[in-house]
């Protein structure tokens, strides 16, 4: 362990693991909904209060907070922190602070064919505070979501693929406040996490 | 990839030790270490109608957020902040530049107090997290999730 680098956290006295996964994307683009969607559809036993730092217009401000339990494996129960990052564009420092000891990032994108460059500068926004941290966009755990289809004017998936997803990542199409594709979202990237964790232990 | 943060037995057991024995000494309600993560490692005290797992996140977030200010103005961090309330206060500050250590305490205590049992705590605090450090890079530490195979975690995933 090391502070501020240390990644996921295994609690042996405890038997717990707990791992930190970051929704990433452009101002309004649905983190906040996936992760209230996911919040109302989960068992009250397996989850904790859900935590939103917004502003009292509802735009997030600092982040949105859920802890999660998703079972156990060989008997230590796994627990998934939950964050939002705030959209905004001059919300970066808070950007930053927040993908500190990531390790799984969900890029939540907005299908809306006007948001395609607001998409584009969040990846890339990504791609470079990730850096910061020390970690690669190419390596890190990642799971790419085209939500919004349910509106109209949007960009077809497959081109958002090809502009997003350069890195063959599993992607899935969502209309968050609906559910659809929130949980194969969330449950993508965490088996990712801990494949990660796996190959690193 | 960098280490994982990993806590044994022996080292959860000194830990609780040293965060109880400050509960005591320092008059405090409550007393909690959480990691700059965002993640509880320990709690002592009247922690039941507390909500652990957020408190852990939100100041975790608040640490985080004043050490962005700190370095805005050229400090390295700010290793004590302090909130007071009408009835409760809360005394947050920074052991060995990687745990934070949390105290809640009422007008049973002072300021001044729980400043004075924190500094005590912290050095101890420190020695253990240093211990840990110390086994976590070692090699072969973790053998856990060499264990786990890729069923393990398909089953996980079962509707």
């Amino acid at each position: 362990m090391s502070g501020e680098d240390a990644v996921s956290f295994i609690n042996y006295p405890l038997r717990e693991i707990t791992c930190k996964i970051v929704y990433y994307g452009p101002g309004l683009c649905g983190k906040t909904t996936n992760l209230q969607y996911v919040y109302a559809k989960t068992n009250p036993a397996a989850r904790g209060n859900m935590i939103s730092l917004a502003t009292e217009t509802e735009r997030t401000l600092f982040f949105d907070f859920l802890p999660l339990g998703l079972g156990e494996i060989r008997g230590f129960k796994t627990r998934f922190h939950l964050y939002t990052v705030p959209g905004q564009v001059f919300y970066d420092a808070s950007r930053k602070l927040i993908l500190k000891g990531v390790d799984g990032v969900v890029f939540v994108a907005d299908s809306q064919e006007d948001r395609l460059d607001a998409n584009l500068e969040s990846a890339e926004n990504l791609r470079i505070n990730l850096a910061e941290q020390g970690y690669d966009l190419d390596r890190i755990p990642y799971v790419i979501q085209y939500n919004k289809r349910d509106l109209p004017n949007i960009v077809p998936s497959e081109e958002l693929s090809r502009l997003l997803n350069t890195r063959g990542v599993p992607e899935f199409n969502a209309i968050a406040p609906t559910g659809v594709g929130v949980f194969d979202t969330l449950k993508a990237v965490a088996k990712q996490v801990l494949a990660e964790m796996k190959k690193g232990g | 990839m960098n280490p994982q943060m990993v806590m044994h037995e022996a080292e959860y057991h000194r830990i609780t030790g040293v965060c109880e024995r400050l509960t005591r000494e320092a008059n405090a309600k409550v007393v909690f270490l959480v990691d700059k993560n965002g993640q509880l490692i320990a709690a002592s005290g009247a922690t039941n109608n507390i909500d652990t797992v957020s408190l852990a996140s939100l100041t975790a977030g608040n640490i985080a957020a004043t050490g962005g200010l700190a370095k805005l103005i050229g400090e390295k961090e700010f290793s004590i902040l302090f909130h007071e309330g009408e009835r409760d206060n809360l005394h947050i500050s920074i052991v060995g530049q990687r745990v934070i250590l949390v105290v809640l305490f009422d007008a049973r205590s002072s300021l001044g107090l729980v400043r004075l049992r924190v500094k005590k705590a912290s050095e101890e605090l420190a020695a253990i997290f240093d211990e840990l450090q110390q086994k976590a890079t070692a090699p072969g530490a973790n053998t856990l999730f060499a264990e786990i195979t890729d069923e393990d975690i398909d089953n996980l995933f079962k509707e």
